[in-house]
């Protein structure tokens, strides 16, 4: 009863960060170093401390990191996480990594496959509202930050939109019992 | 814990499992909705194919100039006039199920093998998609040793703005060379005997945007190339290179002034739709023609008599036709020039003020046609639009346009004044899903190119059968990246099935016969004197069928999908061989050659949408494929 009790507060406390709007703060400003993209290391293994992600449970700023995915064009390549010229960003594969501070420094310092580097392009805080809305893509933010609920065509199975009412796959109707 | 609710009843927890339940319950839902739905008015009747009727054996037909059989294969169409039919015939109808395979060479590259091998001089030249190794097989040897290997290492970063695989459609060979054109902007001349360099001309740019996955051509000591980047905001050019030397001689601007697109004193259009002064930069707003697309990335054909080059610009950037008012000159246009001084002939738009990236850029096979009395010199272009325009190759006329696919979103082609009727329903808007877009963005036909028999008349089409639905959104011109501004997602055509093999009589204008396949038919084709035609698969079958009735006659599973041209050759031991690449990629391929995941409607352009379950029907890999009679 006591583990419930505890389990219900932790709960709410996280679902409170998920709803929380913050105006005034001090945006992440430092860039994060040592940041490792392979898990080998040679000799001794020292620990690399982890960034988290400022805004990995925020609703508010994985959605603005949604508006931002678009309004920098890289939806253009990774699509809505599907992947096109770019690859998929809502599966479980990650080339140069899926922790907060891999996906910053992929943004930052681009890829050589072809990511580019948007380095002094976009303002700090903006890129870790990106790093959040990319990890909401394969619900690596723990609480579940990101809306189900789109403006847009319906583009995931688990997803609504008032656009674009869900119909079933393949309802296709053969045009012939159109036709007049 | 009313101030932490959440907005829609508070059952937005994304753990992986309790999506995939939640999933079923929205699945529920939305059925009800959906048949609650009424629909708003009755749409417009689509425009359909005739039904397939084979022609009379003494009909007319047409026919095609055919030089002289060499025996080899030494550009992509094989010949200028497009028609990719070879006079060997040791292999037919009667004998084809004997096939089998004589060797087999591996790429090392994983991506999508769009490209023919190339045969000259008892050399094979396979070239790969990025990296563009270009690799010289020696034929006279027992399996085709490499003879060498060239590496033009182009920039790993013209990956990330190459819209729909890393392709290239092909390498060429003129004058002991072998020409083609690498990822990130170079036209390469390599001796073809040594492999060694002879020059490397840069002429675009990755920063903007710009790639280069066409094949060649190859004219009176001119090398024309065009860009790639239609989807990225590129401005499209045709540019003419001296073979001898790399030397920049022209360059042919789609968009913009008439000094740019080299329209002058010759330049006669048809149809009054097409004249005026400068329209490739009034027919957009402000400076949009500078970012407005109109590439040069498909086919190029050649008539030695008449001295012009043809070949079609692609879609208008960005797609969202919101963001560019006007017609859009000169994408998706078929222009006819001249080689020589890059000089407009005549010009053509086919989708004035493209709303569903219907690309021109397929190929005109130049066809000689009987028409109401009259041998007319033709051109055969199975456009994007779901239309087969046969024109008058002198004057650009048209003499008829017909329906080769389902079609909604285009009412016919008015051959009086060579206007394409929109149907004003299926126009994309911004903020509103518009459903049942017939042909899906790729077309009724993309780049796969068709061939074409002098025996039988007909043109072989290999194509897809695709429907999408589309939704406007604002797209942000940022150099170097993709200006789309469209939501597409794309599933089967009426039918279901995905791929058409047609064969198509120009002059009664319907098909003479008609194949499905469950896959887009993403490969080109190829037909020889003894009426067989090869084509492949995405799924990975290599086909012969009988050029006269369709009938399968052979079929042989790759190791991958198959989306190259197939070749024919006769060896240096006087046997007719069968060449493909294997290797599944390309936009429809992107979901298998890319790993994308198609959880996302939208992913690939919204092609991955129609192909999730190819995946599960080929592997990646490039390897080359050579078949051959007992």
């Amino acid at each position: 009863m006591v583990g419930a009790s505890a389990l219900v507060l932790l709960s709410l406390a996280n679902a409170c960060d998920r709803e929380q709007r913050r105006f005034r703060e001090n945006p992440p400003s430092t860039s994060p170093s040592n940041v490792r993209v392979s898990a080998l290391q040679p000799g001794t293994m020292v620990d690399t401390a982890h960034v988290a992600g400022p805004y990995d449970n925020n609703a508010w700023a994985v959605t603005e990191g949604q508006r931002l995915f678009g309004w920098y064009n890289c939806s253009g390549c990774h699509a809505n996480g599907g992947g096109g010229m770019g690859p998929p960003l809502m599966d479980d594969k990650w080339i140069y990594g899926s922790s907060p501070e891999n996906i910053y420094n992929t943004i930052v310092q681009g890829r050589p496959n072809g990511m580019p580097s948007f380095a002094g392009k976009i303002p700090t805080q903006q890129i870790w509202m990106l790093v959040a809305y990319v990890r909401s893509l394969s619900a690596l933010n723990t609480t579940g930050a990101r809306s189900s609920r789109q403006d847009h065509m319906m583009m995931y199975p688990g997803s609504t939109s008032l656009q674009d009412p869900a119909k079933p796959v393949q309802s296709f109707k053969p045009p012939a019992s159109e036709m007049p | 814990m009313a101030r932490c609710g959440t907005e829609a009843g508070g059952h937005h927890v994304h753990t992986l499992t309790s999506v995939n339940r939640m999933r079923h319950l929205v699945v529920l839902g939305a059925l009800a909705f959906a048949a609650s739905c009424t629909r708003e008015g009755k749409p417009e009747p689509p425009r359909e194919a005739a039904a397939a009727v084979l022609p009379a054996s003494n009909a007319p037909r047409a026919t095609a100039t055919v030089d002289a059989e060499d025996g080899q294969w030494a550009m992509p169409m094989k010949s200028y006039s497009g028609i990719r039919y070879s006079q060997l015939t040791e292999i037919t109808p009667a004998n084809a199920k004997n096939l089998q395979p004589a060797w087999t060479f591996s790429t090392s590259v994983m991506r999508g093998h769009e490209e023919p091998p190339i045969i000259a001089n008892n050399t094979m030249y396979v070239l790969t998609p990025y990296p563009n190794i270009l690799y010289a097989l020696d034929l006279t040897l027992p399996g085709a040793p490499k003879k060498w290997q060239y590496e033009p290492k182009p920039q790993s970063e013209a990956q990330g703005v190459a819209c729909c695989d890393v392709v290239n459609r092909g390498p060429s060979f003129a004058d002991g060379k072998i020409v083609f054109n690498t990822l990130d902007d170079h036209v390469v001349a390599v001796d073809a005997n040594t492999g060694k360099e002879v020059w490397k001309t840069k002429v675009g740019d990755i920063n903007i945007g710009e790639t280069m996955t066409m094949a060649p051509l190859v004219v009176k000591g001119k090398v024309l190339v065009g860009n790639s980047g239609g989807e990225l905001g590129v401005r499209g050019w045709l540019k003419a290179l001296d073979l001898a030397s790399g030397k920049l001689l022209w360059t042919a601007y789609s968009t913009g002034p008439d000094s740019d697109v080299k329209i002058g004193s010759r330049f006669k259009a048809y149809y009054p739709k097409d004249r005026g002064k400068d329209l490739g930069e009034t027919t957009w707003q402000g400076e949009q023609w500078k970012i407005g697309g109109g590439n040069v990335w498909g086919w190029l054909t050649y008539d030695p008599q008449t001295n012009l080059v043809y070949y079609g610009s692609a879609n208008p950037g960005p797609w969202n036709p919101a963001q560019r008012p006007g017609d859009n000159k000169w994408t998706s246009t078929l222009f006819a020039r001249d080689p020589d001084t890059g000089e407009a002939v005549w010009a053509y738009q086919l989708s004035p003020h493209d709303l569903h990236d219907y690309d021109g850029v397929n190929e005109s096979v130049l066809l000689d046609v009987p028409w109401k009395g009259q041998t007319r010199k033709a051109l055969i272009h199975p456009d994007r639009n779901g239309y087969i325009y046969l024109m008058d190759r002198m004057t650009g006329e048209i003499l008829s346009a017909e329906p080769f696919g389902f079609i909604t979103t285009s009412r016919r082609v008015n051959i009086a004044n060579g206007s394409l009727e929109m149907v004003p329903d299926k126009k994309p808007e911004v903020g509103k899903v518009v459903r049942m877009v017939c042909p899906a963005s790729p077309g009724t036909k993309d780049w796969q190119p068709s061939s074409f028999s002098p025996r039988t008349g007909l043109l072989y089409i290999p194509h897809q059968n695709l429907c999408e639905d589309e939704e406007g959104v604002e797209a942000n011109y940022i150099a170097g990246t993709p200006y789309v501004g469209m939501n597409v997602r794309m599933y089967a055509g009426p039918g279901g099935h995905r791929g058409e093999l047609t064969a198509w009589d120009p002059i009664a204008g319907r098909p003479a016969w008609k194949l499905t396949e469950k896959f887009p038919v993403w490969s080109g084709t190829l037909v020889t004197a003894s009426d067989v035609v090869f084509y492949g698969t995405m799924d990975g079958w290599f086909k012969a069928v009988d050029a006269r009735s369709g009938t399968l006659l052979w079929r042989y599973k790759l190791g991958s999908g198959i989306i190259g041209q197939p070749v024919t050759y006769r060896g240096p031991d006087g046997k007719q061989y069968v060449a493909v690449m294997s290797g599944v990629g390309g936009w429809a391929g992107a979901i298998v050659a890319g790993d994308l995941d198609p959880q996302d409607s939208t992913a690939a352009l919204g092609f991955a949408a129609a192909m999730k379950d190819l995946p599960n029907a080929t592997q990646k890999g490039g390897t080359l494929y050579v078949f051959a009679l007992p």
